[in-house]
């Protein structure tokens, strides 16, 4: 038995992979939760939001590429990414101002606001294909590797390597940051307790004189950075391609509704466990048996499910919950 | 929204003066050559019959969206699995794939279904506690047994002859009789997934049927045993003549050298036009059964529901079980046109099923053309396709002339490049413009 070798795969091919695209999930999750929260409706067009920011910010990072401008081993689509935000919450306002204000003031069916989001989806997939195309584009760059395998395998001296991605660790530390900037928004300052007061009872909060439009408003601009940043990690990460940020539509809506839609702690923990349950079933653990038990020799992979699957996972897990516990682990709303 | 809906009454001619536009359109792409039309009879008869299927498909979704108020994001699923008939049903058998492992298969599937059955059982009958932990146990020996079965067989199936088959195979009946059967392909999966998220919020049908899209899709490109995956199943067979058989006819020949037309296109054309057809004898029934049902009770009911479900369910009505039969309905008229659409091409592609394409622009089919009303689902599918099509040759040639006067460059090629897909956006401005301003659609419910 090595349970040294074993448990260096187990971290190099299951928990870091994981956990950055936990942290990615997480980052989209809260978006999609926080929209249904406040304007109570799924927002189907939340992936083309993502993918259109990200090509804004592959955009500015092209540009500051061709000046020069660099952030030596950290890439440089971290220094586009708030410029990238602020140009893709200006055109989500401007939808809000234009699609969904009105079906707010006529108070429509929450379905009704899902078709005009799928609206808004069309315009915003055209969008993107317009400005950047449909191809993949890889933008990171500086350093590639934090550990690098042979580093890892010289210092330790163990048969397995292990590596430790620049994107990966960026997504880690920008996910946890931005979490900790959003619980403290909501539950300190004045802005965010009237959110969470107008996501709780809308008609409480108006009478307690909350403007119900700036509160949209917030809940669109933090929603779009949400996204944003989890599209720019995504991409970072694997690679920018339009079709794949619709497809991450999926385990997005599962994690948030795993979580409790409505509850940002929900979406959080959501993300984690479609990320991990994902890599866990799509990875093939015959090496790491290989490891542990080294007297059986298994015919197969030992691997649950092919990665082209992946989906099928957060989908199952959707439906388990779907059927054991509708409001989500943290209960969400269930209007 | 339900307020709206069987308001004032629409102007009777909204309909036929729609066909009248849609007549003159198609009379232009077949006999006008400009930069916008093709000019060609053949273009414009490809254009109907796929116009056709959409229509079907609109009409499946209608009867979700129109009846029952539900949203059907997994359209692009039920179409793929329906296109699976075909290929199971009609094409011939492939020697020796179902002894490699034939009956194996279809008994791992069994124990497959068997597990999810028992599964159910379990988790109805033991304490609340123990609920879930008891069907995942049961679940996780069923998965294995499956597996057990399952994987060796697949391998020897897909060992057979790989290079032309590698499939297990169809039946070799005639193709006509796999267009019911991928209804009811697409009916079976819809009731899965329509018993799990109806009766709870209404996003979670959609989010739960937008996953189930992408798994059959995800499923039919994987799985090499069934229907070659990516490799995609060619000469799926026809139910009308093919063109070079036409052209061999004599009857044929002497027919076309009376009209005076070139033999291939002659061929073609007569081709399309029986399939369109074959299709417009199938539109027509579904809109008469869909009309037929609507002025039922039944139909009286569904209405019921859809305005005030609270009231609904206080008279008496199993709001949940009706919303599944529609939902089962529905799909079961977009896996027709699935196993009609694959038959059209005679080619199952499994990559080419887009969800935006086959999900979300039958959405705007629909939307466009009148949620609730039959006629207005069908004009509309055919008028969005038409536009659809024409769009991908009408964007570039309108860029040509807003770039025109700009000098050559990286800019303008760029813009000549990225062209063809404004008809994303003006699909999204169309259902963003028509939701706002016309929520009813072009040709309103009566």
């Amino acid at each position: 038995m090595d349970i040294a070798n074993a448990l260096v795969a187990i971290l190099n091919f299951v928990v870091i992979p994981a956990a950055a695209y936990g942290s990615q999930l997480a980052l989209g999750a809260l978006g999609v939760t926080l929209i249904y929260g406040i304007l109570r409706f799924s927002n189907f067009a939340h992936g083309d939001t993502m993918a259109f920011g990200t090509a804004m910010v592959i955009l500015l990072t092209w540009a500051l590429q061709a000046m020069g401008v660099s952030l030596g081993p950290i890439p440089t689509a971290l220094l586009a990414l708030p410029f990238g935000i602020a140009l893709t919450a200006a055109l989500v306002l401007m939808t809000d101002r234009w699609v969904y204000r009105h079906y707010r003031r006529v108070r429509a069916d929450p379905i009704v606001l899902v078709m005009a989001s799928v609206g808004v989806m069309f315009v915003m997939n055209g969008l993107t294909r317009l400005v950047i195309g449909v191809e993949e584009i890889r933008f990171d760059d500086g350093a590639r590797f934090i550990i690098s395998v042979q580093q890892f395998k010289a210092w330790s001296g163990l048969a397995e390597g292990l590596s430790f991605r620049t994107t990966q660790a960026i997504t880690l530390i920008v996910a946890a940051l931005s979490c900790w900037a959003l619980f403290r928004f909501l539950n300190r300052t004045r802005s965010g307790k009237a959110m969470r007061a107008y996501s709780d009872n809308e008609d409480l909060a108006l009478l307690s004189g909350i403007d119900p439009e700036r509160v949209v408003r917030m809940t669109w601009i933090i929603a779009t950075a949400l996204a944003v940043m989890a599209g720019t990690l995504y991409g970072l990460d694997k690679s920018f391609k339009a079709f794949n940020y619709f497809q991450i539509l999926l385990p997005i809506f599962a994690a948030a509704i795993v979580g409790g839609l409505g509850s940002p702690t929900g979406a959080v923990a959501g993300g984690f466990i479609i990320a991990f349950s994902e890599v866990a079933v799509t990875y093939p653990w015959k090496k790491i048996a290989g490891y542990l038990f080294p007297t059986w020799q298994p015919d197969g992979l030992l691997q649950l499910l092919s990665t082209e699957y992946k989906f099928a996972v957060s989908f199952v897990i959707l439906i388990v919950v779907l059927l054991f516990r509708p409001t989500g682990l943290f209960r969400g709303k269930s209007v | 929204m339900s307020g709206s809906r069987q308001s004032a009454a629409a102007n009777p001619w909204r309909a036929p003066a729609l066909l009248a536009v849609l007549v003159v359109l198609f009379v232009l792409e077949g006999s006008l050559s400009n930069a916008l039309f093709s000019g060609s009879w053949n273009s414009a008869l490809g254009i109907l019959n796929m116009g056709l299927l959409s229509a079907i498909m609109a009409l499946g979704v209608n009867i979700t969206w129109g009846y029952g108020g539900l949203f059907n994001a997994g359209v692009v699923g039920f179409l793929a699995l329906g296109g699976l008939a075909p290929v199971l049903i009609s094409t011939a058998p492939v020697p020796g794939a179902w002894d490699a492992g034939g009956v194996r298969v279809v008994l791992a599937l069994v124990v497959g279904l068997l597990t999810l059955v028992l599964a159910t059982i379990v988790a109805r009958r033991v304490p609340r506690a123990w609920k879930f932990w008891a069907a995942f146990a049961v679940v996780g020996v069923g998965f294995v047994i499956y597996r057990f079965l399952f994987d060796p067989a697949v391998i020897a199936i897909e060992a057979n002859n790989p290079a032309k088959a590698g499939n297990i195979g169809g039946l070799g009946w005639p193709v006509l009789l796999s267009w019911p059967v991928g209804g009811l392909l697409a009916a079976a999966a819809a009731w899965g997934v329509g018993k799990v998220a109806l009766g709870l919020r209404s996003d979670y049908l959609a989010i739960a049927t937008l996953g189930i899209g992408e798994i059959i899709v995800a499923v039919m490109r994987n799985e090499g045993w069934l229907a070659r995956g990516v490799l995609n199943m060619s000469g799926i067979p026809r139910p009308v003549p093919y063109e070079l058989e036409l052209q061999a006819d004599p009857a044929f020949q002497a027919r076309v050298a009376g009209w005076g037309m070139d033999l291939a296109t002659a061929s073609g054309i007569w081709v399309k036009l029986s399939y369109a057809a074959l299709f417009i004898v199938i539109v027509l029934a579904l809109i008469a059964l869909s009309e037929l049902a609507q002025r039922s009770p039944w139909g009286r009911m569904m209405r019921a529901i859809r305005d005030n479900e609270v009231a609904a369910e206080a008279m008496g009505k199993n709001v949940t079980r009706r919303h599944l039969q529609v939902f089962v309905i529905g799909a079961a008229v977009i896996g027709l046109a699935g196993a009609m659409m694959v038959t059209l091409d005679g080619l199952l592609n499994p990559a080419g099923y887009n969800p935006l394409r086959y999900t979300f622009l039958v959405w705007v089919m629909v939307i466009v053309g009148g949620s609730g009303n039959n006629w207005g689902a069908v004009l509309g599918a055919v008028l969005i396709w038409y536009l659809w099509i024409k769009a991908e040759i009408w964007g570039p040639a309108m860029m040509a002339v807003i770039t025109a006067p700009m000098e050559a460059g990286a800019l303008k090629s760029h813009l000549m490049g990225s062209a063809p897909h404004m008809r994303f956006i003006a699909m999204g401005l169309v259902l963003l413009l028509v939701l706002r301003f016309a929520p009813r659609g072009l040709v309103p419910e009566k």
